[in-house]
């Protein structure tokens, strides 16, 4: 499939549409707890054993984000989003089979595997060419995409939660859950499939703006081998990290810092304050990935990782002690988690083009990949072998903010490596490139 | 020029839309916007309960 060129008028504000389309449906990954309780009752499941589809999804979505970039660099954005609009809903329709039939390896294989490849090539379908289509703005571009990415959980949330309600948390209710979900998604994300455009290649999405394909320009293969590459590796891991410090046990933290002060953080303002969190993580995605397009990346990342590293160190020392202090710190945090995400595509196209840029970002994601497995777990053991050492409310915390504190400053320093592309990495520009042929075909004459 | 559908329209600058593609832009935002502003609201319904709970 050869990519779809945007005819001539072809308006760049329709691309954001047809990415946020399939980011806000993949984004529905982050609201599988919903399906867990009803699953572990219907077919008598374990909490491990609920989680399996979520986390197989999760490790999907890095494996073929990183294996899959360089096809969907080759074929473009229509065919990555008609892949993913294909493997996610397929995923839900074979998870409808499997609660129908309780047969949950069904349910794993579907929505994990199946419904994880989708995951994977829709989350860089766009990046690529919204970075094309807003050279002067790639950081606000890829933010609106990698927003809805956040803002598909907020969606799916309440609406699966409603749907189990109306059907019945029965296996029965549940297969009807997954069957509307799989063809609601499929008629949504067609939207995405039919509006993305490529802009042409002697095109100006700008009339004042730069070209698409000015300045720079690395291929995935040999963006893989520079410094940088593995520099903002370190900087997407430290930062993802941190963010999850706060996210893994945002609910449990608040309560305990305030447990045993005049004014102690009911069950539901716990709720409350982690709904404020995900807002916080949207809100970054976009804000913060805009502000990247007027402060300049590096920048932007020394606020993330360096003010991210103040923040921590203000809860240490006097989270428990100021109720707003810790919230404000907290969201803070959260932004520059989100910030981070939606920031990496415009950095990368900083340093590498955009020749190849879907294919290098989705290389990036095993970084998120690890950081998901990384955080969680430095998280939940400081908490369990603090509390094995009889330490309570704050202190339960203050190990894993220190850790955390640390894994910033990592990033800082990684961050501040970070050196222009040397250009031995460079691919030829067209007109060299010309001329390259043009004596090799002098030579064979 | 032609449109997708076929139909023929003025040429426009690059980037701005044709009078045509107006609509289509409208109807593409409110196809993402709606759904996620109810997200939004259900998202600030709930973050109202760390003041009010």
């Amino acid at each position: 499939m050869s990519p779809p060129l945007a005819p001539t008028g072809w308006s760049r504000w329709l691309v954001p549409p047809a990415a946020l389309s399939v980011h806000l449906s993949i984004g529905q990954a982050y609201a599988w707890s919903v399906f867990k309780p009803p699953l572990e009752s219907a077919l008598g499941l374990s909490g491990t054993q609920s989680a399996l589809p979520f986390q197989l999804g999760i490790v999907m979505l890095g494996l073929s984000a990183a294996f899959g970039g360089t096809l969907v660099e080759r074929n473009g954005p229509r065919w990555a989003m008609t892949v993913a609009l294909c493997c996610f809903s397929s995923g839900f329709l074979l998870s409808a089979l499997g609660a129908a039939t309780e047969q949950y390896w069904l349910i794993v294989l579907g929505y994990g595997f199946v419904g994880g490849i989708g995951l994977g090539i829709g989350y860089i379908s766009p990046v690529s060419t919204l970075i094309k289509w807003f050279p002067d703005r790639p950081g606000m571009a890829t933010g609106i995409a990698i927003m809805g990415f956040g803002g598909g959980a907020l969606i799916a949330s309440p609406w699966s939660a409603q749907m189990l309600e109306s059907f019945g948390a029965d296996p029965s209710g549940i297969a009807l859950a997954f069957l509307v979900h799989g063809l609601t998604y499929a008629v949504f994300m067609s939207l995405g499939v039919l509006l993305v455009r490529v802009p042409r290649p002697d095109s100006r999405p700008t009339p004042s703006g730069p070209s698409p394909i000015e300045g720079v320009q690395v291929s995935a293969r040999n963006a893989v081998r520079t410094p940088q590459f593995w520099c903002l590796w370190v900087v997407l891991c430290m930062n993802v990290t941190a963010g999850i410090g706060i996210l893994e046990k945002a609910a449990p933290m608040i309560t305990d810092f305030f447990a045993d002060t005049d004014t102690p953080v009911s069950v539901s303002a716990a709720a409350g304050f982690v709904a404020l969190l995900s807002a916080a993580n949207m809100a970054g995605r976009i804000g913060w990935s805009s502000t990247s397009d007027l402060i300049g990346r590096k920048n932007i990342y020394r606020l993330y990782l360096g003010v991210g590293a103040v923040m921590y160190l203000l809860i240490t020392q006097f989270g428990d002690s100021s109720k707003p202090l810790f919230i404000i710190c907290a969201l803070v945090i959260l932004s520059f988690y989100g910030g981070g995400f939606a920031t990496i595509p415009a950095y990368l196209k900083d340093l590498f083009g955009t020749y190849q840029v879907g294919a290098i970002h989705g290389r990036l994601l095993t970084a998120w990949s690890t950081a998901g497995v990384l955080g969680p777990l430095i998280v939940n053991w400081v908490a369990d072998s603090q509390e094995e050492a009889g330490k309570h409310g704050a202190g339960l915390y203050g190990l894993s903010l220190t850790i955390m504190i640390g894994l910033l400053v990592v990033g800082f320093v990684a961050n501040e490596l970070v050196r222009p592309v040397h250009p031995r990495h460079h691919i030829p520009a067209p007109r060299e490139a010309a001329d390259d042929d043009t004596v090799r075909d002098q030579q064979s004459a | 020029m032609t449109t997708p559908s076929g139909t023929s329209s003025p040429p426009s600058p690059p980037g701005r839309p044709g009078p045509s593609r107006r609509g289509l832009i409208v109807f593409a935002w409110l196809w993402v916007g709606l759904p996620l502003a109810y997200g939004i609201y259900e998202l600030v319904r709930k973050a109202t309960q760390l003041f009010t709970g």
